[in-house]
């Protein structure tokens, strides 16, 4: 318990300031939400995340997001674990065929309004699995997708920098 | 009159607007131990917010209780609100109930989410409703005999009266039987308002959960509500634990000044509770289910032992 | 406000005739069953509206005397009067029979052809008037005479289903036990008749002084457990989770409800009337034999997934919050505390009254399903809430008040029987003070309990998904049974947001069995125990609760919240079917409570796999037992079951068969009877 202590007491906020990633490869592909959700969600959003079938590559990255350094929950994102909760959805892997299904449930059971966020090139385009036996399509192919992510794995930076690309106001 | 609807009207604003502020404190304490930046202090009012904006999305399976549960949970902390001992001893509606009534009016609330938790169909459901109440039943003697120890210090049930008693008493922090009451009753309230180490709210994982498993199907309105009614909920026990154990600062008159000077010690004690709770919620890890029976009857005996000494040192 | 008391006797002679003639009219109407149903349970209902209005007469103060010394030639013959305690267990019993026998002229439907109608109604009327005439019984023969007579007339009520083996050995047991409590109360009442020379109940009062400790504590022990047997106190109570079950559901309300009240009945009058004041160990027996019975009731009501058999747990857990309030007004009055054992009594009472009305309507409502899904097994339930959904909004107001919560009237008087336990502090020994904490512990871990059995008991049976074919085929239930449950379930509300009316007239009741008022004030909006030691609105908390319920909706219209609803399926982690099989069970629900508590229940679990007989990789079948034993059963009662069995093997050595032996048996009787009479 002292150990703890001492180990809590001696170390700083570790969080590094947000900057943009200079490699993010992101597409904006849809809006689905309108400004006053937007807003709302700038605020606040909650994510729900979904594995279709990856390599966990990507996760690792996004596991990343919850750490000290990035602190993804200083901007007021947070996971969460049903979709019933989420505002967000955060897809990863080339959609398997098993996962096709419970992916656009998952989808439906989650509460308008909502984004979709696809990461990594399997989300994008089934990245190397694309033409597989077990790959049922991309992840637009099966939910519409707001911005997609690309990269094998993106960082967690991109992967940031996506999600706050989908809550952007209307471009002049 | 006047001064007495003012009054009321000041409690429940209090708690009402003063619950997310709470939880939000209580998240910024605990990610600053962690070393990260940390949400921020008026998250909780922006999560509420945006919740109502969406819809809500309601399983096929369940009936009017699910929709209903929602609004009685907040309609059963606002009444709280009216009548616990906010302020002052001489809380204008503070006859309508005594601790017991709180006791039970939160007893309501669990029991209508425990049933939506069911009305589901769904396994998680289920499961946060049968972990619930049972420690929800298991949680209810320790809280009675800790009345009934403090009841007997003061010769009222009544928390206003208990508090004025209390009041007049300036070595009543030194009394072994009033500590050995509060701890009991802290115990209480973090298995009642789901805190470590009984339920960790924080948790994404269905079998560690307690409270959140009886709501994951909710979304929307609905789910802004039960946040605001556990937030609620959260900032009563502690305001009762504040008051009736730390009664300094509790106005006993409706003067102006006094309901100010009130109104900061609340606060400041509030806040000393919550970060209380932030650091215990950071050393302790969560019990095992079947262990929390353990630590709630360790709290009972705690409990009983304030009772006996009340006794011998009458 | 004084009745005339030649209109009470009136009305007490229309009652008499209404059951009279239910009773014939039912037995002559044999041969035409809807008519024999009708009669038979219609002037049950008329009879029992004739006794809610002697019931309120008394209660205001009138006075009834009916002396028949011809109707029964020793003892002082047929004695029956009415004073406000006798008056107040009536109107108990006119709460339960009124609805119960409204409901049964629907439910009763259901045996054309598989059983007698006429036997039904001939058997009621039999039941209610003894349950009535009981309470006006005056004289230790004519109590129990009745009290025999309602014995008898419930056991038949109890297996009327007779064709079902379980049905018949409960009904078994039940006269087994019925019969070793009268035996008691036989031995008990001639024994204290003998003491004090008189076999009317007025004059033990007067003469009670006179006995000495030992007679008196024999009686009340005796006394006690005759009357604690009725009332299916722990470790009396095994024949209440067979029998209730077994009986037609309008019967088990009627016991649940009303018969095992007369067993409190019985206690309150020996402990505060015919042995005059008590000592301060008897009031901690019965209160340490209450705590026990709520705990190990509600445990028992936790595990069990047969919905009638967890109501009659819960009445066992519920007559032990009432002896809790019998058991601290004994003890306060012992240390001379008047108006703390007068507040005491009245939480106690306020309990009957409330116990009558939510369990009735509980066992009306299980009555309901039974007929609609043919099962009790709450595990073959769900989604009733949809096919049913006035009997499942009245069976929600039977459980939330059951469950102590407010604003039904369960609540009030848990939080008087709370408020009388809170008090005990002014008991000057330490002993008492002691055992008064532990009752409060078990109180409020009762109260916990009841309301997971509860949540329990209604969640699977109504919500969720149709766990077999039977609940998906469900449907509502006639007229005259919503008709009865919707008079107990206004009862509870109205009891639970004005209890001042009742109190009132408990408050003269409890005066007159204590002696001093209880220290209770109480309007349409308040009540204060003890000059605020505590305070309660029931009426505001209600008002309350409903107008914020109001101003919700308003405010989030205000707030413009998004008011869409979208239907979908429940979550499931994407997984494409959606089943009642991946619902929680009932069983699955008491596990945690299984696990705390396994000291009491001792479960024993058996795993039973068999393998494909190739490989151990395939599973063919899979059994597994969970069974809760009963420790009083294994403890208790299979000690004096072997006792007595080896008791009447050694006695056998007597029929020897030889008739000379015989002939000095009978020999060796007379000399002994010629010696004893000399």
């Amino acid at each position: 318990m002292t150990t703890l202590w001492q180990k809590i007491l001696k170390t700083p906020v570790v969080t590094e300031p947000r900057a943009v990633s200079p490699d993010a490869d992101i597409e904006v592909l849809l809006k689905q939400i309108d400004a006053r959700a937007r807003q709302r969600f700038g605020r606040s959003l909650h994510i729900r995340q979904v594995d279709a079938g990856s390599c966990n590559g990507c996760e690792l990255e996004i596991g990343a997001l919850n750490s000290p350094y990035y602190d993804l929950e200083q901007f007021g994102l947070h996971f969460v674990a049903s979709p019933r909760h989420a505002d967000c959805l955060l897809v990863t892997g080339p959609v398997t065929r098993n996962m096709a299904d419970p992916l656009k449930r998952t989808y439906d059971a989650t509460p308008d309004p909502k984004i979709v966020v696809a990461v990594g090139d399997c989300a994008h385009d089934c990245g190397i699995f694309k033409g597989a036996y077990g790959v049922a399509g991309a992840v637009s192919e099966i939910v519409p997708v707001d911005v997609v992510v690309r990269g094998c794995p993106p960082t967690p930076r991109a992967i940031l920098e996506g999600i706050f690309r989908a809550l952007e106001q209307e471009k002049k | 009159m006047v001064t007495n609807i003012l009054l009321e009207l000041a409690q429940i604003l209090t708690i009402a607007l003063g619950a997310p502020l709470l939880v939000g404190v209580i998240r910024k304490v605990k990610a600053r131990l962690q070393g990260r930046r940390g949400v921020p202090l008026f998250q909780p009012y922006h999560d509420l917010r945006k919740l109502l904006v969406k819809e809500a999305v309601i399983s096929e399976n369940t009936s009017w209780i699910f929709r209903f549960t929602p609004y009685l949970l907040a309609a059963t902390m606002l009444l709280s609100a009216l009548i616990v001992p906010l302020l002052t001893t001489l809380t204008p509606l503070g006859w309508m109930g005594n601790i017991i009534v709180l006791m039970y009016l939160f007893l309501l609330g669990t029991f209508f989410l425990a049933l939506a938790g069911l009305d589901a169909g769904s396994a998680f459901g289920g499961m946060g409703a049968s972990r619930e109440m049972a420690v929800a039943a298991l949680a209810e003697p320790t809280v009675m005999i800790a009345i009934f120890a403090i009841a007997l210090r003061a010769g009222t049930t009544s928390l206003d009266g208990i508090i004025a008693r209390s009041a007049a008493d300036p070595l009543l922090i030194l009394n072994a039987g009033h500590l050995l009451a509060f701890a009991a009753f802290f115990v209480v309230a973090l298995a009642e308002t789901g805190r470590l180490p009984v339920d960790n709210p924080a948790t994404h994982l269905e079998l560690t959960m307690i409270h959140e498993a009886m709501i994951l199907e909710y979304s929307g309105r609905h789910l802004a509500l039960i946040e605001w009614a556990a937030g609620m909920k959260l900032f009563l026990f502690l305001t009762l634990l504040a008051n009736l154990f730390v009664p300094w600062g509790v106005a006993t008159s409706t003067s102006p000044d006094a309901l100010g000077a009130a109104f900061v010690a609340l606060v400041v004690k509030v806040l000393l509770l919550g970060i209380g709770i932030a650091l215990l919620e950071t050393a302790v890890a969560k019990l095992r289910l079947f262990r929390v029976p353990e630590l709630l009857t360790g709290s009972f005996t705690l409990a009983l032992l304030a009772v006996i000494t009340f006794f011998f040192v009458r | 406000m004084m009745m005339d008391d030649a209109l009470m006797q009136s009305i007490f002679i229309w009652m008499c005739a209404c059951f009279g003639v239910g009773a014939i009219g039912a037995l002559v109407t044999s041969r035409a069953p809807n008519l024999a149903r009708v009669v038979g349970h219609g002037l049950a209902l008329l009879g029992a509206l004739s006794a809610l209005a002697l019931a309120i007469a008394g209660l205001a103060g009138g006075q009834v005397q009916v002396v028949l010394p011809e109707l029964l030639p020793l003892g002082g013959g047929v004695v029956l009067g009415m004073d406000r305690p006798s008056a107040f267990f009536v109107l108990v019993i006119a709460v339960g029979a009124i609805p119960a026998t409204l409901y049964a002229i629907g439910y009763t439907r259901a045996y054309q052809g598989k059983h007698s109608l006429a036997a039904l109604g001939v058997t009621l009327n039999v039941f209610l008037a003894a349950m009535v005439l009981v309470t006006m019984a005056r004289n230790v023969l004519t109590f129990l005479f009745l009290w025999e007579a309602m014995s008898l007339a419930s056991y038949f009520l109890v297996i009327t289903e007779s064709q079902d083996p379980e049905t018949e050995r409960a009904g078994l047991i039940y006269l087994i036990m019925t019969h070793a409590g009268f035996a008691m109360l036989l031995v008990g009442f001639l024994l204290l008749a003998n003491a004090t020379g008189t076999m009317n109940f007025a004059e033990w009062n007067a003469r009670s002084g006179a006995l000495d400790a030992l007679t008196r504590s024999g009686v009340l022990i005796l006394l006690a457990l005759g009357f604690g047997s009725k009332a299916g106190i722990i470790p009396l109570h095994i024949w209440l989770p067979r029998a209730h079950p077994a009986a037609p559901s309008h019967v088990s309300a009627l016991m649940s409800g009303v018969m095992i009240k007369l067993g409190v009945y019985g206690l309150v009058r020996v402990g505060f009337e015919w042995l005059g004041i008590g000592e301060a160990w008897w009031g901690g027996a019965v209160l340490m034999f209450a705590a026990l019975s709520a705990v190990v009731g509600v445990l028992y009501a936790m595990v069990d997934a047969d919905l009638k058999r967890l109501l009659a747990y819960s009445s066992v857990e519920n007559m032990g919050i009432i002896l809790l309030g019998v058991g601290a007004a004994m003890v306060f009055q012992s240390f001379g505390l008047s108006a703390l054992a007068s507040l005491a009594l009245i939480a106690a009472l306020f309990h009957t009254l409330n116990h009558a009305a939510f369990k009735s309507l509980l066992f009306m409502g299980a009555g309901a399903i039974l007929h609609a899904v043919h099962t009790r097994n709450m595990e073959a339930m769900g989604r009733l809430i949809k096919k049913m959904p006035q009997t499942a909004a009245l069976f929600l107001v039977g459980a939330v008040a059951i469950a102590a919560l407010p604003p039904f009237n369960g609540f009030i008087s848990e939080w008087l029987t709370f408020q009388a336990l809170l008090s005990s502090f002014q008991i000057p020994a330490l002993v008492y003070n002691f055992m008064f904490a532990l009752a409060i512990a078990a109180l409020a871990l009762t109260g916990g309990l009841a309301a997971a059995a509860f949540v329990k008991a209604f969640g699977i049976t109504f919500l969720a998904l149709p766990r077999s074919a039977q609940a998906e085929q469900a449907h509502e239930v006639d007229g005259w049974m919503r008709a009865g449950m919707a008079i107990l379930a206004v009862l509870c509300f109205g009891l639970g947001v004005a209890p001042f009316v009742a109190i009132e007239a408990l408050q003269n009741v409890t005066t007159e069995l204590v002696g001093a008022p209880a220290a209770v004030t109480f309007d349409w909006k308040e009540l204060a125990v003890n000059n605020a030691f505590a305070t309660v609105s029931p009426f505001w908390i209600a008002a309350g609760l409903g107008i914020f319920l109001l101003a919700l909706p308003l405010g989030l219209r205000v707030l413009r919240a998004n008011t869409r609803r979208r239907y979908y399926e429940t979550w499931g982690c994407g997984r494409a079917v959606q089943t009642s099989r991946f619902e929680y069970t009932a069983t699955a629900f008491a596990n945690p409570f299984k696990r705390v508590f396994k000291a009491l229940y001792r479960p024993v679990k058996q795993l039973d796999i068999e393998f494909h007989p190739e490989s151990r990789f395939f599973v063919r079948t899979i059994t597994y037992r969970n069974e809760t034993r009963s420790v009083v059963e294994d403890a208790f009662y299979a000690p004096i079951y072997r006792a007595l069995r080896w008791l009447a093997r050694e006695a056998r050595v007597i029929q020897s068969g030889n008739v000379h032996m015989y002939l000095l048996y009978i020999f060796i009787a007379l000399i002994v009877l010629l010696l004893m009479t000399r």
